[in-house]
């Protein structure tokens, strides 16, 4: 019964180098954050203030997405909506085919990843080219991100001066970071110069002014909007806002959970394609607006929290879990505690299921979560929906495939058990007696922990000894 | 293609099922307020802006001229794009001899991008105003000073005034009535060069946009 997500921890555990890549990272962004919130009484009011604003968008939701896409309109940028991720593909497609465009330069956008963009295009003959350095290096390695902010983290310098040696050969070998840096510029460059069509993801919409707001520290995000005559950006129906005072508090608390910066270098509020006279910007501009199971998630009053997300990272970067096995173990396109409770819902609990598994839920990841998502409450609820035996009575995708018959007979038994206190109090009484007799080797859980010893006697026992009177 | 009104209907429909309970979200308006006088703000600004390795120099309205030329001269720069309409572009074309050879943005892109994207050292431009807590210019670039000039010339030179340098991202856009006035086709903040910490999370600079960003404070 070994799944296919353990023997990808297993492997991923072993890689040593890997693994320390993923320690120095992690270390330093926690080390950041904190650093940015050096007053907790104000940090925890903006947490609240974050949620309540995400919150608020959420329970007007249609009624903002219509707000937006009409104020969008009237800017001039064309709105588009998918329902799957299929869809939000042959979109981006059929623009591009309007604009005979044989190619297309990236910004960071985890949509486009969760679309699989990149490999649609490519089985057309149309080269989708990352330009976000994380992302640049991961692509020449054919790898997916292993982390939604940071992509490439799972690489040190040395792992990338040799890919970029092994990809560019007549530019002389280097680990230097400035110069790996630079050699990127150049070659982007030359590609934002000439590419037809500019894609990036969004981080807030403005329903209020119909402005889309990208975050970025490289300018990736700022050259694939401005460059390109054509400008395609993607994203969830969730990130919109109400108004545009929403976006300062959200911001300044999305960057310092992220990265631990005040802000990032450039914030790029886009409104409008090019207007007449002005000399610059992409003649048309695109808003593809995807649910891939958004919808679904929205129905249930207690999931809908997960739609909260500013996609900030914090959680990932706090948890025990993904430092140890790392961001390509969960195999979703969103690793980490957001990603073992966004994926399962996405994809349904039979696909992911198993991801609500990998926590333990210590509660780091709600702890740091700037919109305060109870992460581990709806862990523990869809690990519920796995296995419920009423799964008409839910939305969630896939509920009940995870009940196992085993598992059902064993948690009836204990049920059975414990409320019969005779029968409890005999058996107990029993194991104690005989606790020479049970198995010191107890499978995996042994294998790196001792088995656990019962006491002389039961709690029950020494509470009467004590002449405590517990009935 | 055709679908995505299909699309459209199915999503908001879905959307519209739930029951979404009336609730009011208080805590939304709390706003960080910071006491700050304007040397305070100009402390502050200075303060985040170098810690991203932006260079910062203070000036008058007589001397701030002054200073372009030395940064100009100080970074070698062989020319400077500069708009010839805005207030600053005028004075800097009318010294044109003390410059670097000017640049002028003066078609489309499509017109020139090749010489914008390889053969300008530096642009120089005016800025909407600044915010104080994060080290932030805030630019709406327009017809005379299109969007490209402070993203694709590896030097960035822009002229801050301390009048219009607030405390807070929340309070410009209050202040400075971004809602009424309506938004620009594109509204910026720019708080340093271009960085990047992908590799390693070592900091490396001009990674698209510019290497360096010189503020000039009046
Ligand atoms: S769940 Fe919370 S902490 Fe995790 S990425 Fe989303 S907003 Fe950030």
């Amino acid at each position: 019964m070994t799944s296919e997500f353990r023997l990808t921890v297993r492997e991923n555990l072993a890689k040593a180098e890997v693994r320390a890549n993923f320690y120095r990272a992690m270390d330093g962004l926690m080390t950041r954050r904190l650093d940015q919130f050096p007053d907790k009484v104000e940090l925890e009011r903006l947490r609240t203030q974050s949620m309540a604003i995400r919150a608020n968008a959420l329970s007007k939701l249609p009624e903002l997405l219509e707000q937006l896409e009409a104020n969008l309109t009237r800017n001039g940028i064309q709105v588009h909506w998918a329902e799957t991720t299929d869809q939000a593909n042959q979109i981006v497609l059929g623009i591009m085919q309007q604009h005979n465009a044989q190619s297309i330069i990236k910004g960071k956008s985890m949509v486009s990843e969760e679309m699989g963009l990149n490999h649609f295009l490519e089985a057309l003959g149309i080269e989708a080219l990352e330009s976000d350095l994380g992302e640049f290096i991961i692509q020449l390695d054919h790898e997916a991100p292993s982390h939604i902010i940071m992509p490439a983290i799972h690489k040190n310098r040395v792992q990338i001066a040799k890919l970029f040696h092994e990809k560019f050969p007549d530019i002389p070998y280097t680990e230097d970071v400035d110069e790996l840096t630079q050699l990127a510029r150049r070659i982007l460059r030359d590609k934002f110069y000439a590419a037809p069509v500019g894609l990036s993801g969004v981080n807030f919409m403005v329903a209020e002014t119909g402005t889309l707001c990208l975050v970025e520290n490289e300018g990736n995000g700022r050259m694939s909007t401005t460059a390109p005559p054509v400008h395609i950006a993607v994203t969830g129906i969730e990130k919109v806002v109400e108004s545009l005072s929403d976006v300062p508090p959200l911001l300044s608390i999305l960057t310092r959970s992220a990265t631990g910066q005040p802000i990032t270098t450039y914030v790029n509020m886009i409104s409008s394609p090019r207007k007449p006279g002005e000399k610059d910007g992409p003649e048309e501009v695109h808003l593809v607006l995807l649910d891939n199971g958004r919808s679904n998630i929205y129905s249930d009053p207690e999931l809908l929290a997960t739609l909260r997300c500013i996609r900030c990272g914090a959680c990932i970067n706090h948890c025990p879990v993904y430092v140890r096995i790392g961001g390509h173990s969960y195999g979703t396109v969103y690793p980490g505690p957001i990603g073992s409770i966004l994926e399962p819902q996405k994809a349904g609990l039979d696909v992911h299921g198993e991801l609500t598994q990998a926590s333990t839920l210590c509660g780091a990841c709600s702890e740091v979560c700037p919109v305060r998502i109870p992460i581990p409450s709806i862990l523990n609820r869809l690990r519920y929906d796995g296995v419920r035996k009423d799964a008409a009575n839910t939305n969630t995708v896939g509920s009940g495939k995870r009940r196992t018959l085993s598992e059902a007979a064993t948690w009836k038994t204990w049920a059975w058990a414990a409320t019969h206190p005779a029968l409890y109090h005999t058996g107990s009484k029993l194991a104690t007696r005989f606790k020479g007799m049970l198995p010191t080797n107890l499978g995996a859980w042994t294998s790196v922990r001792t088995a656990p010893k019962l006491a002389e006697s039961t709690l029950h026992e020494r509470l009467k000894a004590l002449g405590v009177d517990h009935e | 293609m055709s679908n995505t009104t299909a699309s459209r209907t199915n999503i908001l429909a879905r959307l519209r099922e739930p029951q979404r309970p009336e609730c009011g979200f208080d805590e939304r308006d709390y706003l960080s307020r910071f006491d700050w006088d304007r040397a305070e703000r100009v402390r502050r600004f200075t303060e985040r802006m170098v810690a991203v390795r932006a260079e910062v120099h203070q000036a008058t309205a007589d001397t701030w001229l002054d200073v372009v030329k030395q940064v100009c001269a100080a970074k070698g720069l062989k020319n400077l794009l500069v708009s010839p309409e805005t207030e600053r572009g005028k004075q800097i074309h009318a010294q044109a001899e003390h410059f670097p050879a000017l640049k002028t943005y003066d078609r489309p892109i499509e017109g020139w991008k090749e010489e914008l994207f390889y053969g300008v050292d530096a642009a120089f431009t005016s800025t909407f105003g600044g915010i104080a807590e994060t080290g932030t210019l805030i630019l709406m670039p327009d017809a005379e000073e299109p969007r490209l000039m402070s993203l694709v010339p590896p030097v960035h030179i822009a002229v801050l005034e301390v009048d219009k340098l607030y405390t807070t991202f929340a309070e410009a856009v209050q202040e400075q009535g971004w809602v009424k006035t309506g938004m620009p086709s594109n509204a910026l903040l720019v708080s340093g060069p271009s960085k990047s910490a992908d590799i390693e999370q070592t900091l490396a600079y001009g990674v698209h946009g510019p290497k360096e960003l010189v503020v000039i404070l009046v």
